[in-house]
């Protein structure tokens, strides 16, 4: 069914009563051309554009709990594309065009808010970084404003602009970036995916990969076994345990990073704003509530969930940037397993293994990506070859010295 | 909150320590092949379960502290220091 004005109209005068499922809950067949595992933003994304490449290919999406339960419905919803590195800026880049044409293209409302990122710096070298990153965007036609202190206080009237420690200088700007409902990218995929005829099974756990003779043949699941010449993995936190299964060694660590939702409050932040002088980040949802994030924990965790001590910090830092919210009460707070790899870069490629992909390493910022991540990923599985914009983002980067470290943090996934 | 045994100073709380990552690792000869090293500076097992790990008490002693703590759980098994034998539990 089409969602349109005149859906709503009709199914509003008949009491609602004439809505499908958006997707269907299909039975695993014994085999398909293509297995996705994992029912995340990523696996789903990668699905829809896979059987838009190719119409006649049988595709499953295997997803061990229910699709959108993992990060693309835990993340704090932020996109943009204000990254320096070339690999970087063109990929994310990318996925900021998909984001803008993408409700159009699922037919699906996931509430994509433009209201733009505000990066704050807070010295004289910090300005002269995030200049530069912001002159690196615009070189490859990437929007970006520089913005002094009056200039952020004329944005962001709350915020403390004489901080007594971190006094903000001002902010790179991106007007495009923004936020995403997560949960409908998630929904809106599958929906998009399940009308192309992919079947997306829940709780169906992958337990193992048939491997023989350097290719996989298949994979072994809580619902039995099914045959496939090619899969793909999409686990986010649970890459390890995956690549494992393929005897794959991987330069990465899962850790928690935790998200935190206020009371809902009057209107009082109509954009995106990160602090500089910690790892701070916040936006006002429609429904009125704040919602933040900082730091990950800094230790292994595949629990999703936090401790205190990082709470705490994420708090001071919310007070340091806006005052006004010392008041108010939290409303909801959880974690979710990061998949940090070494350089804080992704993976979308092909492994040692034939027919085996690997799309994972996705750390904090795997939410921005996912029409991308889908799109090169979907890409790479049809034709068994990375695209021109994924083309970096392999495993063997890092014995090539070919790291994509973003934030220079060295060999450290927790700093990443 | 974990609460980590320091050997030197006691059960103390995690935020008084900075976590230091997998100890499990150990650096190569240096006339080993650059896969090695490889290994050895970007490659993890990345358990979930079971993991040996460095944390650092800069709040405390400033010693290193071998740690076998659960990922799933959060749970601690045992601490030692950072020459000694680590505990480690059988199924792991
Ligand atoms: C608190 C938090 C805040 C974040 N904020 C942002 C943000 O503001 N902006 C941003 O860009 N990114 C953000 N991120 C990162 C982003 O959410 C993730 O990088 C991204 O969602 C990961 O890809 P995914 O959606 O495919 O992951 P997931 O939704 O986690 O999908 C992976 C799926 O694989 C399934 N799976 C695992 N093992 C198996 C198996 N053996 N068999 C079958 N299925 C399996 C899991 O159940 C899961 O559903 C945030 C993440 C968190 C946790
Ligand atoms: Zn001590």
């Amino acid at each position: 069914m089409r969602y349109s004005v005149f859906s709503l109209l009709s199914q509003g005068l008949r009491g609602n009563t004439g809505w499908k499922p958006a997707w269907r809950q299909p039975a695993p067949k014994n085999q398909y051309d293509i297995i996705i595992i994992g029912g995340g933003g990523h696996g789903l994304a990668t699905a829809y554009y896979l059987a838009k490449l190719h119409k006649r290919a049988s595709i499953a999406v295997l997803e061990k709990g229910w699709i959108g339960g993992g990060n693309v419905g835990r993340n704090t919803t932020i996109i943009r594309s204000n990254y320096m590195l070339p690999p970087n800026t063109h990929f994310y880049e990318h996925s900021l065009k998909l984001w803008e044409g993408l409700e159009q293209d699922l037919n699906f409302n996931a509430m994509v808010s433009q209201r733009g990122v505000l990066n704050l710096f807070h010295s004289d070298p910090q300005r002269d970084a995030f200049a530069r990153r912001g002159n690196a965007m615009r070189l490859a036609g990437v929007d970006a404003e520089l913005l002094d202190a009056k200039q952020v206080k004329q944005l962001i009237p709350v915020i403390d602009i004489d901080n007594a420690r971190f006094p903000i200088e001002g902010g790179l700007f991106q007007p495009r970036g923004g936020t995403v409902r997560h949960d409908a990218v998630a929904w809106g995929y599958a929906r998009g995916a399940d009308a192309l005829g992919v079947d997306i099974i829940q709780n169906c756990e992958v337990t193992g990969l048939d491997i023989e003779g350097g290719s996989v043949h298949g994979v072994h699941t809580t619902r039995g076994d099914i045959r496939a010449e090619r899969v793909g993995i999409a686990v986010a936190g649970h890459t390890s345990v995956l690549a494992q299964m393929a005897g794959i060694e991987l330069p990465v660590e899962s850790h928690v990073l935790q998200a935190f939702v206020s009371e809902g409050i009057k209107p009082m932040l109509d954009t995106v704003v990160t602090f500089g002088a910690g790892h701070f980040y916040v936006s006002q949802s429609d429904k009125g509530g704040l919602v933040f994030g900082g730091d990950l924990d800094r230790y292994n965790s595949y629990a999703q969930r936090g401790n205190l001590p990082t709470a705490q910090n994420v708090l001071t830092e919310a007070v340091a940037v806006l005052p006004a919210v010392a008041r108010l009460r939290l409303l909801r707070q959880w974690g979710g397993i990061m998949d940090m790899s070494y350089d804080g870069s992704p993976f979308i490629c092909k492994t040692p293994v034939k027919g085996l992909y690997l799309n994972g390493g996705w750390c904090y910022g795997g939410f921005k990506a996912t029409p991308a991540s889908g799109w090169c990923f979907a890409h790479t599985i049809a034709n068994d070859k990375a695209h021109d914009l994924n083309a970096h983002f392999t495993i063997d980067r890092f014995e090539r010295g070919h790291v994509i470290d973003e934030k220079g943090a060295g060999p450290f996934p927790w700093a990443q | 909150m974990h609460r980590i045994k320091c050997p030197f100073c006691g059960e103390r709380d995690e935020s008084e320590y900075i976590y230091q990552g997998d100890a499990s690792v150990s650096h190569p000869p240096f006339d080993a092949s650059i896969g090695d090293f490889y290994r050895y500076v970007y490659v993890r097992d990345n358990p979930k379960g079971w993991h040996r790990e460095w944390w650092h008490h800069v709040g405390g002693c400033r010693m290193w502290v071998q740690v076998a703590r659960n990922t799933l759980t959060h749970e601690i098994y045992a601490t030692a220091p950072a020459g000694g034998v680590l505990d480690f539990p059988e199924d792991a």
